[in-house]
């Protein structure tokens, strides 16, 4: 199996400030929008150094939605950050309105995302959101895996026009995915080759994956691993043309079942080529206080439960 | 009160900031600044002005405490311990895996005194309406304090609340916005200007009284004030310092989500006067 190595840990939100500073630089359109949370998106380097395109919109995520939605109208590029949970749910009918469905050039750019935000507990644990989000007509959804992937993937949807939804996170996790990339919207990373199943992983469980795959390999099972970063659209020819040789597929992310990229897999499987499939994610439950790590392990979304759906697959084929 | 009373509620009040700190530290994560910037507003509350049973957290007849911004629950947590819902040590499990003290309220965790979850900000007062409306309906004389964060103030779901709690005549809500000038990003004035605050109050229908919120005897008079009113909500605009009790970080927005080191737990608990 492929070697993959890391030098350092960063956060994926990271990626996303130096992404979107490098845009501020680059591009005099594109404008930001916090909700009282610059510090912990990482967005304090564009607002120190463009602070009149920086937007500070308080604690009043529904304003800064609509704001964002206005703004493009004559061709600016608002790029609105909060956490996840405020980001989707708290604004829902905004982001439907005046943004999915007017079909705004609003990047809604979503920290925290998922269980990993840890001892803050429940209330800002959101694990529903790529559900909320892919729902909406028009909405790109992208969950990259790492500071590297997170950071291009901040630039790539400057060049893209329409509504995206970007889901990054708050521990630091190993940065492995190369720092030139190439960014392309849709198309799924194939991280390893493989025969006997496929894991299709998005987000902070492509590293969690990685591991699994370490293992897997001494158990002597061939893992085919693709990164999921764009959920939708999704990459049907990947995940088809994989899962035609490996027959047997694992999907893994830090969300709920419902909702999330395992059931985008199951249904295009469904419809395309039904193919047994094992779900790494959370099942139908709030999250609470603990370490990234406990909560990993206690909800199912670690390297181990990759594994264990892996074998439970296999046994399926 | 006697001199004697309002000594025994300052000693309250140094005992819950010394607890807020200790479980801060062995948590080492969450918000210490308006946790500490509070304690003298929820000492009175706790052991001065609200009806409650310590030992029957679910008595019908009891006030009603909304916590909204649910990211200073340390306070609360402290007052629920020293006022004998649960025992002390279990403080030290704040945030902990399997602790029923959530870095936020979570009502599902059982953790007796809690009424809601909160946590995403611009909900509590909405709660209180409802449960004021419906005390109302059932013709009961519970009152309901709803505690308020100034940056809170930003949310719009505040003022739709509030549109309605004067629209329902709803004197038997005593709103508390702790002003301490603080959020996140800066001071309010800076991130996201809410003044003229008491015309805004006033113009939503409320009755507005305003008080030093770190002082015992100004909060319990500020809020018989607020008892007495009739047909109108009352709000509280108590002037906070965050992070009050320790000189060294007072009125500095860094400690908003900030706890104290190794280094700097005993000096902290030291500085603490009574
Ligand atoms: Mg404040």
């Amino acid at each position: 199996m492929k070697k993959f190595e890391y030098t350092e840990k960063k956060d994926t939100r990271s990626g996303f400030g130096d992404g979107l500073y490098e845009l501020g630089k680059k591009n005099p359109d594109v404008v930001a929008l916090c909700a009282d949370l610059t510090g912990s998106l990482k967005m304090n380097a564009f607002a120190n150094e463009f602070p009149e395109r920086f937007i500070q919109s308080g604690i009043a995520e529904a304003n800064m939605m609509g704001a964002a939605a206005g703004m493009t109208i004559g061709g600016k590029i608002p790029f609105a950050g909060t956490f996840a949970g405020f980001a989707t749910g708290r604004v829902y009918d905004q982001i439907r309105q005046s943004i999915a469905y007017s079909n705004k050039n609003v990047k809604i750019c979503a920290s925290h995302a998922g269980i990993t935000l840890g001892e803050d507990g429940a209330t800002h644990q959101i694990m529903e959101d790529i559900g909320l989000m892919k729902m909406l007509p028009n909405m790109t959804v992208i969950n990259p895996c790492d500071y590297n992937q997170t950071k291009a993937a901040t630039k790539a949807i400057a060049d893209y026009m329409g509504p995206v939804y970007l889901r990054f996170g708050r521990p630091a996790i190993p940065v492995f995915t190369p720092a030139d990339q190439k960014f392309e919207i849709g198309k799924a990373v194939q991280l390893t080759e493989g025969s006997d199943l496929t894991i299709f992983a998005t987000g902070h469980l492509v590293w969690e994956s990685i591991l699994a795959c370490q293992v897997l390999e001494k158990k002597g099972i061939s893992v085919e691993l693709i990164n999921i970063h764009t959920i939708k659209p999704l990459d049907k020819n990947a995940v088809l043309q994989s899962v035609a040789k490996t027959k047997a597929v694992v999907t893994a992310e830090e969300h709920m079942m419902n909702g999330g990229l395992g059931d985008s897999i199951a249904q295009l499987l469904a419809l395309e080529n039904p193919t047994p499939v094992e779900m790494v994610a959370v099942d139908d439950t709030f999250g609470e206080s603990g370490t990234p790590a406990q909560l990993m392990e206690k909800y199912g979304v670690d390297s181990k439960s990759v594994v264990a759906a892996a074998e439970r697959v296999l046994k399926r084929k | 009160m006697s001199n004697a009373d309002s000594g025994k509620l300052k000693e309250i009040a140094f005992n819950i900031r010394k607890e807020v700190l200790k479980s801060l530290h062995q948590a080492q994560s969450g918000h210490l600044g308006g946790s500490l910037g509070l304690a003298d507003i929820f000492t009175v509350l706790y052991f001065h002005f609200l009806n409650h049973k310590p030992k029957n957290p679910s008595w019908p007849e009891r006030d009603r405490l909304i916590l909204s911004i649910g990211h200073v629950v340390p306070v609360q947590y402290a007052s629920l311990a020293l006022a004998g819902y649960f025992p002390k040590e279990e403080l030290y499990t704040l945030r902990k895996l399997g602790s029923r003290l959530q870095g936020h309220p979570g009502k599902s965790h059982g953790l007796p005194g809690i009424e809601l979850s909160s946590g995403s900000l611009g909900q509590g007062l909405s709660i209180a309406v409802g449960m004021a409306i419906a005390a109302k309906a059932d013709k009961k004389a519970h009152r309901i304090v709803s505690i308020h964060g100034d940056g809170e103030l930003q949310e719009g779901s505040i003022w739709e609340a509030a549109m309605s709690a004067s629209h329902y005549k709803l004197d038997n809500i005593i709103a508390i916005v702790d002003r301490n000038h603080k959020q996140i990003d800066g001071d309010t004035k800076s991130v996201m200007q809410i003044e003229p605050l008491t015309d805004k109050w006033k113009a939503f229908g409320w009755n507005v009284l305003m008080c030093d919120g770190n002082s015992i005897e100004d909060i319990i008079i500020t809020l018989q004030n607020a008892d007495k009113c009739k047909d109108k909500p009352s709000v509280v605009i108590a002037e906070t310092k965050m992070s009050k009790g320790i000189k060294e970080i007072e009125d500095n927005h860094q400690w908003h989500g900030k706890v104290p080191g190794d280094d700097e737990i005993e000096k902290f608990i030291h500085a603490l006067t009574k």
